[in-house]
């Protein structure tokens, strides 16, 4: 019997024998070829990667511990940065804040809190939202009617309004000191758990074109169970709507932790996040020390375009019916 | 006893402007390593039948009625921790697009070292191992580096290949094919029929064939079915089926073969379409097409006449035998 190597010659060449690599895989992917021909994305990515090394070596970039209250010196409050020629101090770059931190090391200190807080908030809203996008999604009926109206109540709560109350009561409830041990903790919570309907939205919608596939009827024929076909077999396929969201999605959480920080329902001042410096720095700004709220803005807003951008390309690339020539 | 025997089986579909039946009163038996051809136009019940027999079938659609044995336990009412042993591991279904019916994003190992694990305790190296020899089976060259690969990187005609060994994968006792080779082209379409039919003789698998290709099912199987509107309207051996079939409905398929037209002129075709099953027509359901229609056929629903070997759900054949035995009493 002859096989039906007829119709696929290339399957013979040598190389298509050997399995490629996944170096090799991703070399020849479309992925790759869209980034090496868009100038924008690759300024993104490293910008992007920029602060990934900005936020995970920040101990060793620092030249000082802002939270580190022996190397802070009260004299050296609001200083200007060191290209100011009258008062500008070699040692601190950019200046210092209102309470002398070096404004350099807290931001690069901030920006780790800021990426941290966006990246576990958004991988909390993920996990939820896609459970319960998957299951609604699959199941259909009276469970998809009842998880997507919980999904509606929720989007009907604004975020922001969700996060000042729950903030607020908190802080009212266990004072002050516990919370600015559990800040962090606290704005992941709220901003996870306010935007979950995002990705459950997003995710119902795909598994609802996934799941009249044949692919699904074959791993149901097959004997396999629920929870295995919706993870294992749906899942993947729904991989690249989800890789979109995300990233403006973290966007959207450091912005949303970056408001509340400066409504002072955020991260601490004695550990700031880009938020709360702006916020800090806000009270001085008509006194002439604008670099204490201005450069921590433009850090988050560099870092929240730059995101956004990351993540345009990326619908660009992953959607196959926009694919430009 | 039977591998398995369908009886009386009925299907419903809750449709909003009510209940539509899709199958009714469907009997047939399948012995251990027997081929049994489902043929009939689009529409007329076979795919439906072959997704209720492993209870499958999607909402609305529901088995309302019969029962359908395997080796004497009846799928109709089993639950579905006991069907998911039965599905893919005792029965196993082959769809007609390979590319629908491979997941895009898991490697065809991935998928059937899946198959293996959600019906056997073994480990994961043992499942590749048997995933690699059953890729063996149906011929695909140097499995052990195809089965890192993804579905998009198969031909067609491999892709199919690979579908049928997971088909194969659990040996299972019945493989049920719906439509295996209408997506092939036609070169291949020869290749795949012939290679299933080796494995179903070499493994003693038996074989229900889903197609609306006669010529397949004449080369292939050895008890066929005629439906016609969700109901057989004649069953019995494929040989004489094919040289002598009975009903005009079965006649008319036959002699819409392009073989049997003449050259030159316009192929032979049964008028009309299939009607829709919410508008059955009373009687036989195949009556407003029948060239042979009288009276009786358009009130009164035909019972099964045995003729050779064969069961005939036609008026006009009932006739010709109560004839033919009232002359031999004369």
């Amino acid at each position: 019997m002859t096989d039906s190597n007829q119709t696929t010659p290339e399957s013979f060449t040598p190389e298509a024998d050997k399995a490629p690599t996944l170096w090799e895989r991703f070399r020849d992917s479309h992925i790759w070829h869209s980034f090496k021909r868009d100038r924008i994305a690759q300024l993104s990515l490293t910008v992007f990667m920029g602060y990934v090394i900005m936020a995970l070596f920040a101990p060793m970039i620092a030249p000082f511990d802002p939270y580190d209250p022996t190397q802070i010196d009260i004299m050296n409050s609001e200083l200007p940065p060191s290209w100011d020629e009258d008062y500008g101090d070699p040692q601190f770059w950019l200046g210092t804040d209102a309470q002398g931190r070096d404004l350099w090391s807290t931001i690069l200190y901030g920006t780790r809190i800021s990426l941290t807080i966006g990246v576990c908030a958004v991988l909390l809203q993920a996990t939820i939202g896609i459970i319960i996008g998957l299951i609604a999604g699959y199941r259909g009926g009276r469970v998809d009617s009842i998880l997507m109206r919980c999904a509606d109540v929720q989007l009907s709560f604004s975020t922001m309004m969700v996060a000042i109350v729950v903030l607020a009561v908190f802080q009212a409830s266990f004072g002050t000191e516990l919370y600015q041990d559990l800040a962090m903790l606290m704005l992941v919570l709220v901003i996870g758990i306010a935007e979950w309907p995002q990705y459950a939205r997003t995710i119902r919608a795909s598994v609802l074109a996934e799941k009249k596939k044949e692919y699904v009827d074959a791993a149901r024929v097959m004997g396999l169970g629920q929870i295995r076909i919706m993870f294992r077999h749906i899942l993947p396929n729904t991989l690249s709507p989800i890789l979109v969201i995300s990233t403006v999605q973290v966007a959207n959480a450091i912005i949303s932790e970056a408001s509340l920080s400066f409504l002072g329902l955020g991260m601490p001042v004695s550990q700031p996040s880009l938020g709360s410096l702006i916020s800090s720095g806000f009270e001085y700004i008509f006194s002439g020390t604008w670099w204490i709220t201005v450069i921590p803005g433009v850090v988050l807003v560099c870092l929240v375009l730059v995101m956004n951008l990351m993540g345009d390309w990326l619908r660009d690339v992953l959607n196959p019916k926009l694919y430009k020539g | 006893m039977a591998l398995l025997e369908v009886r009386n089986l009925e299907v419903s579909f809750g449709l909003r402007s009510g209940a539509v039946k899709a199958l009714r009163n469907i009997n047939f038996t399948l012995d251990r390593g027997e081929r049994l051809g489902l043929v009939g136009e689009s529409g007329a019940g076979k795919s439906v039948l072959g997704f209720s027999i492993l209870n499958l079938i999607a909402k609305p659609g529901r088995i309302t009625g019969g029962e359908i044995l395997f080796e004497g336990q009846n799928l109709a009412r089993m639950s579905a921790r006991e069907l998911r042993t039965i599905r893919g591991n005792r029965i196993s279904m082959i769809f007609q697009d390979p590319m629908m019916t491979l997941n895009p994003v898991l490697t065809i190992g991935q998928q059937m070292v899946e198959c293996l694990l959600a019906h056997r305790k073994i480990s994961r190296e043992n499942a590749k191992t048997i995933a690699i020899q059953k890729l063996k089976q149906v011929q695909i060259p140097s499995p052990e580096t195809r089965i890192d690969q993804y579905p998009h990187e198969l031909s067609g005609g491999m892709r199919q290949r690979v579908v049928i060994a997971i088909g194969l994968l659990m040996d299972p006792d019945i493989i049920i094919a719906d439509e295996p080779t209408t997506a092939l082209d036609v070169t291949i379409q020869a290749e795949i029929m012939e290679l299933m039919v080796e494995l179903c003789e070499r493994n003693n698998v038996a074989l229900i064939l889903i197609t609306h290709d006669l010529g397949v099912v004449s080369q292939v199987t050895q008890k066929a079915i005629v439906m016609y509107a969700g109901r057989v309207i004649e069953q019995g051996p494929t040989r004489e089926i094919i040289n002598d079939a009975q009903h005009p409905y079965t006649q008319g398929l036959m002699n819409a073969l392009p073989q049997m037209a003449i050259p030159g002129q316009r192929l032979n075709q049964i008028r009309g379409s299939m009607p829709t099953l919410q508008k059955i027509p009373t009687g036989c359901a195949f009556n407003p097409r029948c060239d042979y229609v009288m009276d009786v056929c358009k009130h009164q629903l035909p019972g099964y006449t045995r003729s050779g070997n064969c069961q005939v759900a036609c008026h006009m054949v009932a006739e010709m035998k109560r004839d033919e035995v009232s002359s031999e009493e004369v």
